[in-house]
């Protein structure tokens, strides 16, 4: 029997992620407590904001080893925007801060300007292609599909086995979805991208 | 390559009804918002942008029943203003489905609250909207849907909005709202120039010529577009065909 939970931990709007889950015919938990964790098949684990509040708002609910261990177990997960950034080991969001952790790399501002010079925005805000690899939660024949992006900072991988797609601003790569076995990240945000966002967590549930 | 502009139907609201007027006066009924709203999904449009134009002078905003229903059929984001004042407000706008708040004479009054917002939700969640209209030299900040000066400067008011941490600025020429001559284009341009987050163009757009000038040379980042969609004159899907084929980036949208 399958468990859909969306992981709440103070800081953020929910109503948009768990409507899109139910739109693709889920049924979803929304949670905060770590025995609720140990129960789901299916994390999630969505946010905006600061990676300091995040971290804090996951802390505080002795959230933080339960969703490890979901990770660990090889149980379906979810980031989205900061719930993906947060998978990472670090940030350096107002100071360094540890991250979960569950894959290497850290996170860091989008630079104001490219090499060449141009000024890049920020927040980047808007809908941008993604390439994708081969992977579980997104059909590599849809032709680059545009996803709705929103953030001021920025993934960067160690291992680049772990970036199953990224995206391109202006002309800097960001990764869009980062994975470690049945753990996804989603930069973007899948909820507010058309039928192709809401494919992602459709083929998300379904794993 | 520049990146994608974003293509935004905005619906002026009052009570249930999508309205439409000139110069934010003189209002028109049109019908219901969320049958328009789900038409200009389909038809792909980027973000939906409802204001609600009494709001202001009644002291609250009236959309979230309008909100929880939009949210059921469009999955794009949708941005809310008009009347919001605090963080109360805020939270349950949000809680309706809204992705973003647009707020303008509240943050006039009081800027610590652009930053409150920002730092309570993120930038990505505070959208500064400023009505502007043209003086002897320069422009001036108007509120409660251009009714009421402010003495601000907007050039300036953008400025301030940045450093209270914004995460965009709609911009509304009261001056060419409703009117289909095209926006403001000069307004836009210095807005563009003098901050560093997204600018969103709003006011006056009545053919496609006006939507490339304000994005290849007032540098605008994403439109916001009523007159011409509400009355069927253009959809979203022809707007988004004639960008691609006139050097406008927008995102690929095939129909389902």
């Amino acid at each position: 029997m399958k468990k859909v939970s969306i992981i709440d931990y103070g800081l953020c709007n929910l109503y948009n992620v768990s409507n899109a889950l139910e739109h693709v015919g889920a049924t979803v938990d929304i949670i905060d407590n770590p025995n609720s964790i140990k129960e789901s098949t299916h994390l999630i684990l969505p946010g905006v904001g600061a990676f300091k509040n995040g971290m804090r708002g996951l802390s505080l609910r002795k959230l933080i080893d339960p969703i490890k261990e979901h990770i660990n177990l090889q149980k379906p997960f979810l980031g989205i925007c900061l719930g993906m950034q947060m998978m990472l080991s670090k940030s350096y969001e107002f100071g360094e801060i540890e991250g979960l952790g569950v894959i290497e790399g850290e996170v860091k501002k989008i630079p104001s300007f490219s090499p060449n010079g141009k000024k890049h925005k920020i927040p980047h805000i808007g809908w941008n292609r993604i390439i994708c690899k081969e992977n579980k939660i997104l059909d590599k024949s849809k032709n680059y599909p545009s996803m709705y992006f929103v953030h001021s900072y920025k993934a960067e991988c160690v291992k680049k086995d772990n970036v199953i797609a990224y995206t391109t601003y202006n002309d800097l790569k960001i990764p869009a979805i980062i994975s470690s076995n049945n753990a996804y990240g989603c930069q973007f945000h899948p909820e507010k991208s058309g039928r192709d966002g809401l494919d992602i967590l459709k083929k998300f549930i379904n794993l | 390559m520049a990146s994608n502009i974003r293509l935004i139907a905005r619906l002026d609201i009052k009570g249930p009804n999508l309205i439409k007027g000139i110069h934010l006066e003189g209002l028109r009924v049109l019908g219901d918002p969320n049958e328009f709203a789900r038409k200009y999904y389909e038809d792909g449009v980027d973000e939906i942008l409802y204001m609600d134009t009494v709001a202001s002078l009644y002291g609250r905003n009236n959309l979230s029943e309008i909100v929880k229903k939009t949210v059921k059929d469009v999955y794009v984001p949708i941005t809310v203003g008009g009347g919001i004042r605090s963080i109360e407000d805020v939270k349950y706008l949000l809680r309706s489905g809204a992705e973003k708040v647009a707020i303008n004479t509240a943050a006039t009054k009081n800027p610590e609250l652009i930053k409150e917002v920002s730092r309570k939700f993120g930038s990505q969640c505070m959208v500064l909207s400023i009505e502007a209209k043209q003086t002897d030299n320069g422009w001036e900040v108007y509120c409660e849907n251009g009714r009421q000066k402010t003495g601000l400067d907007v050039l300036e008011w953008v400025k301030v909005g940045e450093d209270y941490e914004a995460g965009e600025i709609l911009i509304t020429s009261v001056d060419y709202e409703g009117t289909k001559r095209g926006f403001d284009f000069e307004l836009i341009e210095k807005v563009s120039q003098s901050v560093s987050i997204p600018v969103i163009a709003s006011g006056g757009m009545g053919n496609l010529n006006h939507l490339n000038r304000v994005v290849n040379e007032s540098k605008a980042d994403a439109v916001a577009i009523a007159n011409v969609i509400h009355y069927n004159q253009l959809s979203i899907y022809d707007i988004r065909e004639y960008c691609k084929s006139n050097s406008v980036n927008v995102r690929d949208y095939e129909k389902s």
